[in-house]
């Protein structure tokens, strides 16, 4: 590894370029840190926490600190696991997830995350929110009790479509996404199934409609192997069980 | 209307709660009202269940339902899956499935019945036919089964599996799969999966023979116990095939009056609404169907075994066919009224499930095809099946998004509401009355409401964990007797402790 840039991920060194964030360097060299918010396609966002790691024994989400030449990292460890889980298991209370319903399930990021760090249910409250959904559009629903707010879509939209479709209003426990428009309803924008936010959700809050549970049980995106294997939902391809990726 | 229904001046009377008799999915209890002689004024089968599916279903993409509504049961959740897909089929327009996916579809559904009508028989009624009604309740039970009959236990657990297998392989999970989309199913079997489940089914058809035998056998043993306990006169509902066939999947509505006759036939299930009403009760939960052209007095109905083969004009599967004329012969003309003749119509029905399973499976259209169709959306969609206690409506309409915006479910033991406090109260009046009341002697209304095979009847032969109190009070509900069953079985006087 002389002459090369490299820090070490759980004992393991790990090359990177000047400009690299821990996270990039790390699937650079095929190993899995779990996350939801970020998407190589993006500028890191920061916001989902899962991607926490210890950076010289500061907790730091991994894609938005820069790989810096000697740094001791850690990521499978007892501790960030923990910390990892109790950050899933508030995202499912506060929205509503129910797994067993939801015709994402088995092909669902979120979903496949929680069992990579071994989340079965939530010891908190459920919030239980009654958020309407938005059918408005001709072939893509939105369940908001579904969204994360990861913003993916609402990066993908702005960033890469052009669009700026989706929004976040509000802020903290009151944070939620909304349709920039009037209207407020995803049918009087030009959303369009082949944009790119509708291919980058990584749970079931954007959906096309009118299709089922298309996929047998057995043969969705994550039944056979783990996220860490199969990688996330937005680079999936649609045979695979995940959404089409222009 | 059954004299026990309602009394007069019910104030001057004692009260006794069998609460729970427990559901599945919730509880459900018989109330009886007794004079001061242990008469019995009133007798009521409750059925407090509030399950709320119509209402949060609301709002909800119409395609998810499938999924969503197969959760009303744990046991029977495929007539579910199957009913809210054959009403999503209509609002994707679609009338006729390829074959490829009608077939898997009702390759499913007779895994379902097979493994259902099994569960029911040996797990929680075959005690009611083996056993005395004295029988010490801690042996009353499938474990006494196990105990005195081992091969008919053995029996009982590996049909079920059996039909469990099928399920797991069309939906991929044993209990709340996948495998309807809108318009067909999501997937076709492979000659592995086809092959795997031909390897026992000829041991389940000699199986399901037998059951029957056993079963003519109990009811020759005691006609007239069987032929009266719990008998009432009814009129019959059922889906019928168009050549008058047996079929639990699809087809129109058939019913026959007390007396055999029709009372409409081959009737498109798309009008349900025209025929069937349901009237409300202030004393229970659960509404009360009826025929509408009949009355709510006279109109009420049977669904489920008893109905169907009482309906069907043949069966189309051989073996089950002669044992359909073997039991018609019983009733020399007539339908067939004894209460506890569900459970052999049922027998005869786990023996079609099997053999009509052998010949799809023999079907090359299983194997692959077209699996799903589309049409022009509809805004209104109605399903409806055969589930393995009876006739099940689900009626869906959307808006012009694809959200719900109405539902109405019509279950099994909603259609057998009346017929079962019917059966109650007949034994309430030829075997209790009179008689200060025993275990025994309550296990006899368990016995009638169990051979409709509703719900409930699973948690009342729980294997003796569901604890059941009974307790007798006087007018101003002041408990003067009670009855304990506890968790382990044992029975003891509750106030005596």
């Amino acid at each position: 590894m002389s002459g090369e840039l490299s820090f070490t991920l759980d004992n393991q060194p790990v090359p990177f370029q000047d400009g690299q964030t821990i996270m990039e360097a790390a699937r650079a060299a095929g190993v899995y840190i779990p996350h939801l918010c970020f998407n190589p396609d993006f500028a890191p966002h920061g916001s989902c926490r899962v991607c926490l790691v210890k950076v010289n024994g500061r907790t730091q989400a991994s894609c938005t600190t820069p790989a810096m030449a000697g740094q001791v990292v850690q990521s499978e460890t007892e501790e960030l696991r923990d910390i990892r889980r109790g950050i899933l298991e508030m995202m499912f209370v506060e929205g509503n997830h129910i797994c067993p319903a939801c015709e994402k399930s088995g092909a669902c990021q979120l979903q496949a995350v929680a069992y990579y760090v071994g989340m079965l249910a939530s010891p908190f409250t459920y919030f239980y929110p009654r958020r309407a959904l938005d059918a408005s559009h001709p072939d893509v629903v939105i369940d908001f009790n579904r969204c994360i707010l990861c913003e993916l879509c609402v990066r993908a939209s702005r960033d890469m479509d052009g669009k700026n479709v989706f929004a976040v209003q509000n802020r903290g426990i009151q944070a939620h996404l909304v349709i920039n428009t009037p209207s407020g309803k995803l049918g009087a924008t030009t959303f369009s199934i082949t944009d790119k936010a509708a291919q980058v959700c990584p749970t079931g809050a954007i959906m096309m409609k009118n299709q089922g549970y298309g996929s047998p049980i057995g043969l969705r995106l994550y039944d056979r192997e783990s996220v860490k294997i199969v990688g996330d939902v937005a680079q999936a391809p649609e045979s695979a069980g995940g959404r089409r990726h222009e | 209307m059954n004299i026990l229904e309602t009394v007069a001046e019910s104030e001057r009377l004692q009260r006794i709660a069998i609460d729970p008799i427990s559901r599945v999915e919730g509880h459900g209890k018989v109330t009886l009202l007794l004079d001061e002689n242990h008469h019995i004024r009133q007798a009521r089968l409750h059925i407090v269940e509030f399950r709320g599916f119509e209402k949060f279903i609301q709002g909800r993409p119409y395609w998810e339902l499938p999924i969503v509504v197969q959760r009303l049961c744990g046991i029977c959740p495929v007539s579910h899956h199957l009913a809210a897909a054959k009403a999503i089929d209509q609002l994707v327009g679609v009338r006729e499935l390829p074959p490829t996916a009608e077939k898997i579809r009702r390759l499913l559904h007779l895994g379902q019945t097979l493994q259902s009508h099994a569960v029911h028989f040996f797990h929680l009624a075959s005690p009611d036919f083996l056993f005395d009604f004295d029988d010490p309740v801690a042996h009353r039970n499938i474990i006494g089964v196990m105990a005195d009959h081992p091969e008919v236990a053995r029996q009982g657990v590996l049909l079920r599996k059996y039909g469990q297998e099928v399920i797991r392989v069309v939906a991929g999970k044993r209990v709340h799969g996948v495998a309807t989309v809108p318009g067909g199913v999501n997937k076709a079997l492979t000659v592995a999966e086809r092959d795997y489940l031909l390897t026992d089914l000829e041991q389940m058809i000699e199986w399901g023979q037998e059951v029957i035998k056993l079963m003519r056998q109990a009811f020759e043993k005691n006609p007239g116990y069987f032929t009266r306990f719990a008998t009432i006169r009814s009129n019959f509902l059922s889906l019928i095939r168009p050549d008058g066939a047996l079929d639990l999947y699809h087809g129109g509505l058939r019913a026959k009056n007390r007396r055999g006759g029709f009372v409409f036939d081959h009737l498109d299930y798309q009008r349900y609404f025209q025929v069937i009403h349901e009237q409300v009760k202030p004393w229970s939960y659960m509404k009360f169907p009826f025929i509408s052209s009949l009355g709510p007095d006279n109109g009420w109905y049977r669904v489920g075994p008893l109905a169907r083969i009482n309906n069907c004009d043949f069966i189309p599967t051989p073996l089950a066919e002669i044992e359909r004329q073997q039991f018609m012969a019983l009733g020399r003309g007539q339908p067939i009224q004894a209460t506890l003749a569900y459970h052999w119509a049922r027998m005869i029905e786990l023996l079609y499930s099997a053999e009509a399973i052998k010949e799809l499976l023999h079907d090359p259209d299983l194997l692959g095809g077209e699996l799903a169709v589309r049409g022009e959306m509809a805004q209104e969609g109605i399903g409806v099946v055969e589930a393995p206690r009876g006739t099940l409506f689900h009626h869906y309409r959307i808006n012009e998004d694809g959200l719900v915006e109405k539902a109405n479910l019509i279950v099994s033991t909603t259609n057998n509401n009346q017929a079962m406090n019917e059966s109650i109260r007949q034994v309430a009046e030829h075997y209790l009355d009179g008689k200060e009341l025993t275990e025994p002697l309550l296990n006899q209304i368990e016995v009638a409401v169990r051979a409709y095979d509703p719900c409930l009847s699973c948690a009342t032969h729980a294997l003796g964990k569901m604890p059941l109190v009974v307790e007798l009070a006087d007018a101003d509900e002041t408990v003067v007797d009670c009855l304990v069953r506890d968790a382990d079985g044992r029975i003891r006087r509750g106030l005596d402790n």
